[in-house]
């Protein structure tokens, strides 16, 4: 982390000379054409940057997920082609060292990003932090009625809009087609309890030992795995309009007694307890699993003969239980003491645009419903097309406060604890929401 | 005050007062980049600072203390950290000490053994993390493999995902990583040891094991101190291998007050009561030497003739 900060603030300065240089030996450089924004309504903000030379916008992503690094530079390459006058400096760091290096920088006072990517879960916190810039009347129209409703709730805190939407995922439940038909099933199961049905029905055939494998180590990832279970049982909100939380009731506490329940009947492998999504994937894509859920990125792999040993047998579907996964995208924030503002919005603007993202559409399903209806996009995949569609359309989210990681952290430990069978699941989340006065003043 | 100092600069006459005055500036950057940081944390550790909500900084005293000393979060993670270190620098040390008599023992191929005793030690932490983590994996593990095969264990189990197991792995990959150091100090301090003295003990009607314990072991006392005291730092402080392999679960069952303190700081971004954690943290492990000392020196005493 501390590495990528020196690089990034070398390439920083470096620019700044060259840029200085480059004004001084240069003398007033005409303006380019105006930046050309998708439609974008101009804010009231003007930006800061001198009338003549190239402004440079500073951006964190993040690498090895979503879109590569190769991806996101043609994508900031050909828009700096189409925007002479913006220079965009690109930073790449894991997601694991993303919030932390946001968090730092804006708020440890250097500040030098413009723009930054967000994970849905950051929104609120970062809002309520002054990191992210409201950027609702940044907004066009067309992203407003052209995009799925649920990833637009994603970038929302309090009905304003922190975040412009961009890279998009949720979970699916993957299946292995050979091990259903063996069993006797001709589709995925639409409800958990058919899941379990069909589970159990694999299990006493002999066809596998431990037909479901789940996302339950210690770690965000089993929140997010619980969400998308929870959906299945009618959870639509962790909290109440009152911001009170009802996760103790209802869909999510059934639930995780489904899931204790798979645990304890021998359908989840234990050694779930300890898997991320790579292991899921990696159980899925030996063939020793049945079923899992986790995201989108395994379905590519899965076709890998290096990475699959069952290729063309795992199936992809939305979520049991009515395709409610849980939403685990990415928006652009802008952040609030961005030296050049507008050009970071336009710079946004373009790379969530319907053409840049139906360009790069084998690393991430664009977020544009009407992308959905042209078969040319859709015949490389069209299993994962189609299970995307009624994903995206029902997709939900973790809770969305501005304590969301102390939460999570007792969320996660909570939720180890019903599965380990130490408390009963009421009892566990009935703990969390004991806490839930000192976790909001953290 | 200008008393103390003409005292002073009387006791420190001519080349003393030259080598103070030379030292003086290194010592005043070592200050400053270890006892500034520490003192600026102790302040820190007084206010309720939350990095994602700047400008509201109260003063809150003791009170991060009081409320860490009575949070059972805090206890179970101190537990944790205390079964691991007396558990990780224990074995190693007694696994070390083993190590190190053999290696000065006249062996063919002594060489080799020196040469090799290195490498688990040069391994970088997250390198051994993930190492571990593969062999303890719960379906492709080399650990089920091997205990499974030779009929020791009926299936496969969930060695990190079992809240009753997974401080036990973190343990043996520290001592795995870690003895090696323990094993190359006592070889050094071994090395020091007149070997007159082990053969007058020997002459005078002494078997091995009474040569090693009354000769050999109080003579390199000091280093096994040393020893005791670098595990013991080096396991209270254990975090990337804790990270890496189980991320303080199952349940919080690994979560050792160095990774509650990170996550503490680093992730909540509670920079007040991660100072204070930090505090705790230095208060622990001086504790824990001076119990080493003190032990150390009464069983000294004992030893005097």
């Amino acid at each position: 982390m501390f590495g990528t900060v020196r690089v990034g603030r070398f390439a920083t300065v470096a620019l700044g000379i060259l840029f200085v240089l480059g004004a001084c030996s240069t003398g007033a450089s005409p303006s380019g054409a105006p930046p050309t924004p998708t439609g974008a309504q101009p804010t009231a903000a003007v930006s800061q940057s001198p009338a003549a030379g190239p402004v440079t916008i500073t951006a964190l992503f993040m690498t090895q997920a979503g879109y590569t690094d190769d991806e996101v530079k043609a994508m900031t390459d050909a828009f700096t082609a189409a925007n002479p006058s913006i220079k965009v400096d690109l930073q790449f760091v894991s997601y694991e060292a993303l919030h932390e290096k946001i968090v730092t920088d804006q708020l440890g006072g250097s500040g030098q990003y413009d723009i930054v990517l967000q994970d849905a879960i950051w929104g609120p916190e970062f809002a309520v932090a002054g990191i992210s810039a409201d950027v609702t009347d940044s907004i066009p129209a067309d992203m407003l009625s052209g995009v799925f409703g649920g990833v637009l709730v994603g970038t929302q805190y309090q009905g304003r809009y922190y975040g412009i939407p961009w890279l998009n995922d949720t979970q699916y439940l993957y299946y292995n087609k050979t091990m259903l038909q063996k069993a006797g099933f001709s589709a995925p199961p639409s409800t958990w309890d058919e899941m379990e049905q069909q589970a159990l029905a694999m299990k006493q055939k002999g066809i596998i030992d431990y037909p479901f494998v789940g996302q339950y180590k210690q770690g965000e990832a089993l929140v997010a795995n619980w969400t998308s279970t929870a959906g299945g049982f009618g959870m639509t909100d962790f909290v109440d309009a009152q911001g009170n939380p009802t996760f103790n009731t209802g869909g999510s506490l059934q639930a995780l007694e489904y899931m204790k329940k798979l645990l304890d009947e021998g359908v989840t492998n234990p050694a779930s307890t300890n898997y991320v999504s790579n292991d899921v994937k990696g159980a899925l894509l030996s063939g020793q699993a049945a079923f899992g859920i986790v995201w989108a990125y395994v379905y590519a792999d899965s076709l890998d003969p290096a990475k699959s040993k069952v290729v063309g047998e795992i199936g992809i579907a939305p979520m049991a239980g009515g395709g409610h996964a849980c939403n685990g995208g990415m928006s652009l924030a802008i952040t609030k003491n961005a030296k050049h503002r507008q050009e970071a919005i336009d710079y946004a603007l373009y790379l969530a645009s319907q053409p840049v993202e139906e360009k790069y559409v084998t690393a991430a399903l664009p977020m544009w419903k009407s992308s959905f209806e042209k078969p040319e996009l859709s015949a490389s995949a069209p299993e994962l097309w189609a299970a995307a569609e009624v994903a995206y359309q029902g997709m939900i989210n973790r809770p969305m406060v501005p304590f969301y990681t102390p939460l999570s952290n007792a969320l996660q430990v909570a939720l180890q604890e019903a599965l380990l069978g130490q408390k009963t699941p009421k009892a566990a989340l009935d703990g969390v929401v004991a806490q839930w006065g000192s976790l909001q003043s953290q | 005050m200008s008393h103390a100092l003409v005292s002073l600069r009387s006791r420190l006459q001519g080349e003393r007062w030259v080598a103070v005055a030379m030292i003086a500036p290194a010592t005043l950057v070592i200050l400053a980049i270890t006892v500034v940081p520490l003192l600026r944390a102790m302040w820190m550790s007084l206010f309720h600072i939350v990095l994602i909500r700047p400008g509201v900084e109260p003063f809150v005293g003791l009170g991060n203390y009081i409320a860490e000393l009575t949070s059972p979060i805090f206890w179970g993670a101190m537990g944790r950290t205390f079964v691991l270190t007396v558990s990780s620098a224990g074995v190693s040390l007694a696994l070390g000490l083993g190590l190190g008599v053999l290696m000065n023992q006249p062996l063919r191929g002594r060489w080799l053994l020196r040469s090799v005793i290195i490498l688990p030690w040069a391994l970088p932490g997250v390198v051994n993390a993930f190492m571990w983590q593969w062999i303890d994996h719960a379906q492709y593990g080399a650990l089920n493999a091997l205990l499974t095969q030779v009929h020791l264990l009926d299936t496969y189990q969930n060695w990190l995902g079992d809240p009753g197991t997974a401080l036990w792995m973190i343990v043996i990959a520290d001592i795995w990583k870690n003895t090696p150091l323990v094993a190359l100090l006592v070889l050094a301090a071994l090395q020091t040891v007149p070997k007159e003295l082990a053969d007058a003990a020997e002459v005078d009607g002494a078997d091995a094991l009474q040569v090693f314990r009354r000769v050999t072991l109080p003579l390199i006392m000091p280093m096994l101190l040393v020893a005791l005291v670098l595990r013991t730092i080096d396991s209270i402080k254990l975090f990337n291998t804790i990270y890496v392999m189980t991320g303080g679960g199952p349940a919080n069952a690994t979560q050792t007050i160095s990774l509650y303190a990170y996550k503490t700081a680093f992730q909540v971004f509670d920079f007040g009561k991660g100072a204070t954690l930090g505090w705790l943290i230095a208060f622990v492990t001086v504790g824990f030497v001076i119990v080493y000392l003190l032990l150390i020196r009464g069983s000294a005493r004992e030893n005097r003739p």
